[in-house]
């Protein structure tokens, strides 16, 4: 059939089409931003699963389109940010802990890409955000728990390497142990290494035979050893309780949900990014909390861990944030 | 040095000296066996990686442990005879093959398991293998806790390491392995075919160094992670020089180094204070000592890395 075109119908398409970038622009400003993530490591890594799973939790909900990069190793690492950018992205998330320079100067290239990244540095220009993990308000508390469990007041706790956020961490459990347990002995071990779990199964080996009967496990392996020995465990950003039955009685849960809420919504605002994004990792939005098993710790316990909860929240007691390393 | 003697003196120690070195024990014999046969195989840490996935994948899927470390021992029997197809039969650079093999064998492991497994918060987990009671011996004051609660793979690893010094040292078949080491010609005149013999041991060699990667999955931990192999692989190569190409001071020098780490583990706990990282480094810089006065005396196999081409003098 000849498509017939009246002057009228010319006109109406004519009108339509001036009218048409307006309504675009109206439907970009709902429509979900894009996120590429460029993990470093595999995304089973427990730090990498939190952040892993709060961009598929903002992507269902229709916040984000998630794409994401895996074992991306630091050689590799600038020139994955630059594919991203390069391929329309909007936000570009990442790990910059071993490529700093190198990351700041791909997001200096993109001016109009939004990067967050883990860092140890702080932010840089109007695109480039940081954060930090801090999940330590829930160690104090799973520590709170801990320190009226132990029977040799002995409390071990296995590391990573002792880098200032697996320090603060380690140290917050400790001062949590000491707010109910003022005898409490602290044992340390660190691996070297972010994934050996035979490793760090054999640390936590080593300090329930050195009497602890407590352990806190930064790393994934720690729990394996409280089991295989029959004491008690803590884990740290996941919740590990399903997977050690009877062993791990508390965890220190990192929520990364609220930091990707916060940066999207600064993109969709048109709001610069290049700021800390560390505060959203912070109980008060509800970046971090713990679940424990109730049956498994003694119920005196509870209630003080519970009102330190809502000071924390609050806002009513921060959690002092201590760097060095355990000793 | 009261700690340090209490430390020692407890059976605890030694289990655990037991258990780190059983996955160094396979790849030591699996190094050995490849370079008594004048082949270097530096695709060891990528073949323990896909011997780690494998196994465990093999009992993810419904295979009982045995048969996930038969098929482990497979999947490095693949990669030995890619190995030595390119080094043997072609004559190519062994170490840089080897690398290449270390590669491949790596990301190739982590690429499977990344499309036969779900990516969740945790890696899914199989029943790995559990310590054995011996009736009697599990209960002896010391050795039954340091001894005789292990699990199946590490009794495997020692039987191992009697079974290669007793082939290499007194069956045909072991002297015609060190003769395609040592002089490879000799093999051709005597009617055998060196490149066959190579490849046969690389192959076998590899099974083992599959197996000690296995073992971290499926003994030591119940989970597979792509890079949990951590350099274990490269250990063993500097072990076989240190054990100057004998399976008994192979076993001496995998002992050696798990006992400076289990030890080290221990050391961090006693003595509060002192820098984690001198404890962590103490295995690595002893074993680099150990190395320095052993390998003085150490005889190579003459005719290692050098390929033999039939017919060329």
């Amino acid at each position: 059939m000849p498509i017939l075109t009246s002057r009228r119908q010319l006109l109406a398409g004519a009108a339509a089409s001036l009218a048409l970038p307006a309504l675009v622009r109206g439907a970009t400003a709902a429509a979900p931003i894009k996120v590429a993530a460029i993990h470093a490591s595999p995304v089973e890594n427990a730090w990498n699963s939190r952040i892993h799973a709060a961009m598929q939790s903002a992507a269902a909900d229709g916040l984000i389109e998630y794409k994401f990069s895996e074992g991306v190793s630091a050689t590799d690492y600038p020139r994955a940010m630059r594919e991203y950018a390069e391929g329309g992205a909007q936000l570009i998330w990442g790990e910059s802990y071993a490529v700093e320079n190198e990351a700041r100067a791909v997001a200096a290239d993109y001016p109009q890409t939004a990067f967050l990244m883990g860092s140890s540095g702080g932010p840089a220009g109007d695109n480039f955000g940081v954060f930090g993990t801090r999940n330590h308000e829930a160690a104090y508390l799973a520590g709170m728990l801990a320190g009226k469990m132990s029977k040799s007041n002995v409390f071990g706790s296995v590391g990573g390497y002792p880098i200032p956020e697996v320090n603060l961490l380690i140290n917050a459990f400790r001062m949590g142990v000491k707010e109910v347990n003022p005898d409490a002995k602290f044992l340390i071990g660190f691996i070297g290494a972010w994934f050996d779990p035979a490793k760090a199964k054999e640390a936590a080996v080593a300090q329930i035979d050195a009497g602890a009967d407590i352990l806190f496990g930064e790393r994934i392996g720690t729990a394996d050893g409280a089991k295989e020995r029959g004491v008690k465990a803590i884990g740290s950003l996941i919740d590990y309780s399903p997977r050690y039955p009877g062993t791990v009685f508390a965890n220190a849960i990192w929520n990364f949900r609220p930091t990707v809420d916060a940066i999207v919504a600064d993109v969709a605002a048109g709001k610069p990014v290049g700021r800390d994004y560390t505060e959203y990792s912070f109980m008060k939005y509800g970046g971090n909390d713990i679940i424990f098993v109730a049956n498994e710790v003694p119920a005196d316990a509870v209630p003080a861990m519970e009102a330190k909860k809502a000071a924390i929240a609050s806002g009513a007691f921060q959690v002092p944030i201590d760097e060095k390393e355990p000793g | 040095m009261s700690t340090t003697l209490d430390i020692l003196a407890s059976a605890s120690l030694w289990a655990a000296v037991l258990r780190i070195a059983t996955p160094l024990i396979f790849g030591v014999l699996g190094a050995l066996i490849c370079e008594r046969a004048g082949v270097l195989n530096l695709g060891i840490e990528g073949i323990m990686t896909m011997g780690a996935m494998s196994g465990w994948l093999t009992v993810y899927w419904g295979g009982s442990l045995w048969f996930g470390l038969l098929a482990a021992a497979l999947s490095g029997m693949a990669f030995g005879w890619l190995h030595a197809k390119l080094t043997v039969s072609l004559g190519l650079s062994q170490h840089v093959t080897g690398l290449g093999i270390t590669l491949l064998a790596a990301s190739l492991s982590y690429y499977l398991y990344r499309m036969w497994v779900q990516v969740g918060d945790l890696p899914p987990t199989i029943t790995p293998f559990e310590p054995i009671r011996f009736p009697v011996l599990s209960d002896l004051p010391f050795l039954g806790e340091a001894l005789f609660a292990q699990t199946a793979p590490t009794y495997l690893a020692l039987a191992f390491v009697a079974l290669t010094a007793w082939i290499l040292a007194r069956t045909p078949l072991g002297l015609a392995v060190r003769m395609a080491g040592e002089n490879p010609h000799a093999v051709d005149a005597q009617g055998l075919n060196p490149l066959a013999i190579r490849t046969g041991a690389v192959m076998a060699g590899s099974a083992l160094m599959a197996v000690g990667g296995a073992f971290l999955t499926m003994a030591a931990f119940n989970s597979f992670f792509p890079t949990m192999v951590q350099g274990r692989g490269w250990i063993c190569i500097a072990l076989v020089v240190f054990a100057s190409w004998q399976p008994g001071k192979a076993l001496i020098g995998a002992l050696l180094f798990a006992l400076f780490d289990a030890f080290q583990l221990r050391l961090q706990t006693a003595i509060p204070g002192a820098p984690y990282q001198l404890f962590l480094m103490a295995p690595y810089v002893l074993s680099i000592l150990a190395l320095v006065l052993v390998a003085r005396r150490a005889r190579v196999p003459e005719a290692l890395m050098q390929p033999y081409r039939r017919g060329e003098r």
